[in-house]
């Protein structure tokens, strides 16, 4: 659980995923933000209001996800680096999801990295797809992953893996 | 010896983000300001914060700590009311007010109308057996050889402490490219914004609440580290042991207000501990118990740096209109940066501080 060890429970993901109707439909934003903090940019980026205006800056983020596009702007703002676009309709094997990213090198675009859970721990391969990392984004690039349907919900990090190792 | 002494109208001890706020707001009403600060640039602990920051857009959210740096250490610098002393230490505040200042060797004093005090926190330490070995450190220590000279001093660490500041030096030394082996917190929840603990999580950092350092061992230089689990009453629990080859520790376990200066100026000083240890009791216009010497940020009891910029600012604006200094809008401006304030302490985050402030504002 969070508060012990970083992790979220089912639970805790659970009451923020949007409803299977609506990942049907296309991408659209997870916001993993559990904890009331100080922090409110996710919702004065959003340009869709897709993010609920905040009572008080220490709000969670609450997501209308039908007014969410999946454009993902939020992704790179995020302070805490919580927030995920995850997108069912990429094709019939594979899920796309879009996790910001902190480290050099960038993976490129086509290669093959360890696709990582909530936990650290590689469960699958994954394709880059895209990397985006504009001057705006000021260092926090935004990686487009292409990852088994079942992983979709379980990859939220990435990792370029070492020479001679092989993933999952 | 006589001694030439300069008579200034403010002066502001620290130019970390409290102090440069504290100065950028007195300059804006019209006050003149001695920005002093120890450091080669000013900036404080700005300079090697590379994460972005929480709060809201007054208070520079999802900007990185060294663009903060950037932006407000250039605006007082360009400022004309404001000038900075770098690299100058003040080393005492007399009984006349006059505030003993030394920079490259030269020693000259300063007689202030107003005082601003906005020296920051130090790191606390840990004991455990041989906490003496080279490759022990202070978390911000190797922060700063990393993130400000772009020093590597390790390969492979074991972070003590799970609040903010562990959990983001260990994610920056990842982005350095060390191994970070463990986070280990001895409180039984971690301390740091849960978003933080999870990027770290995933980047397979794991974290032992719960736990403390048994011992470090190693021969000349640190060579691991032995932790161990804690009951519900604090005491470690033999058989739980955990070995760690490390070649670095770092110490994140809290930071103590730097009050030296305070107390030399008779501030009455009382002791917080959910402020980190002794703080100057103040009003709610930061001016301590000492009419004319005003304080802010981590030395007024340690908080996020969010918090820190509005309280300089407050003690700005309060310290010019002492002097007469008064900015047109200053009733709505005074509002605004308590409001603001306010807003960044309400949350069950900032619990702790609002437990301390109550102990320590008077009037």
């Amino acid at each position: 659980m969070l508060a012990t060890d970083g992790i979220p429970t089912a639970a805790d993901l659970a009451a923020k995923m949007p409803s299977p109707e609506r990942l049907a439909k296309g991408p659209v934003v997870m916001a993993e933000c559990f904890q009331r903090i100080p922090c409110d940019p996710c919702m004065h980026t959003c340009k869709q209001g897709a993010i609920l205006p905040f009572q008080d800056i220490n709000d969670t983020p609450v997501v209308n996800h039908d007014r969410c596009n999946g454009c993902g702007l939020c992704i790179a703002r995020c302070p805490g680096l919580a927030l995920f676009v995850l997108d069912y309709t990429y094709s019939d094997t594979e899920a796309l999801v879009k996790i910001p990213y902190e480290f050099l090198p960038l993976p490129a675009p086509g290669q093959t990295v360890a696709g990582v859970n909530r936990s650290g721990e590689a469960v699958c391969t994954a394709r880059v797809v895209k990397v985006t990392a504009g001057e705006k984004m000021d260092h926090t690039a935004v990686i487009w992953l292409a990852v088994p349907r079942t992983m979709a919900m379980e990859v939220r990090h990435c990792r370029i893996p070492e020479r001679g190792e092989s993933i999952g | 010896m006589p001694q030439n002494i300069r008579f200034v109208e403010i002066a502001v001890a620290g130019g970390g983000p409290a102090g440069l706020c504290a100065a950028l707001e007195a300059a804006a009403a019209g006050a003149r300001v001695v920005l002093i600060d120890r450091n080669e640039k000013p900036g404080g602990q700005l300079v090697k914060q590379t994460h972005r920051f929480f709060g809201s857009r007054a208070h520079h959210a999802s900007e990185r700590g060294v663009n903060i740096a950037r932006e407000i250490a250039g605006a007082a610098a360009a400022h004309p009311n404001i000038e900075v002393m770098s690299a100058a230490t003040v080393f005492g505040f007399y009984e006349d007010g006059v505030l003993g200042v030394e920079q490259a060797g030269r020693i000259f004093y300063l007689k202030p109308s107003r005082v601003i005090v906005a020296t920051g926190a130090a790191e606390k330490s840990l004991a455990f057996p041989n906490n003496d070995l080279p490759g022990i450190y202070g978390a911000g220590a190797v922060q700063t050889m990393v993130n400000v000279y772009g020093v590597l001093p390790c390969r492979r660490v074991l972070m003590v402490g799970a609040g903010n500041i562990g959990v983001i030096v260990s994610y920056q030394l990842l982005q350095a490219g060390v191994a970070v082996a463990a986070i280990v917190e001895a409180a039984p929840r971690i301390g740091a914004y849960w978003v933080h603990a999870a990027k770290v999580r995933r980047a397979g950092v794991p974290i032992y609440t719960g736990h403390t350092v048994k011992r470090a061992y190693g021969e000349r230089e640190l060579a691991g580290a032995i932790i161990w689990q804690l009951d519900e009453n604090g005491q470690p629990v033999p058989g739980t042991e955990k070995d760690f080859a490390v070649d670095t520790i770092c110490l994140s376990v809290g930071l103590s207000p730097l009050v030296e200066l305070l107390a030399q100026a008779g501030c009455r000083l009382v002791y917080a501990p959910q402020l980190g240890g002794h703080v100057p009791v103040r009003n709610a216009e930061l001016e301590t118990s000492m009419p004319g010497v005003y304080v802010a940020g981590d030395a007024a009891g340690v908080e996020e740096a969010s918090a820190a910029m509005v309280e300089g600012a407050l003690a700005g604006l309060h310290a010019a209109r002492g002097l007469g200094y008064v900015q047109p809008d200053f009733e709505s401006r005074r509002a605004a940066l308590q409001q603001q304030l306010h807003s960044l302490r309400s949350g069950p985050a900032g619990e702790k501080i609002r437990a301390g402030l109550a102990q320590v504002l008077a009037g």
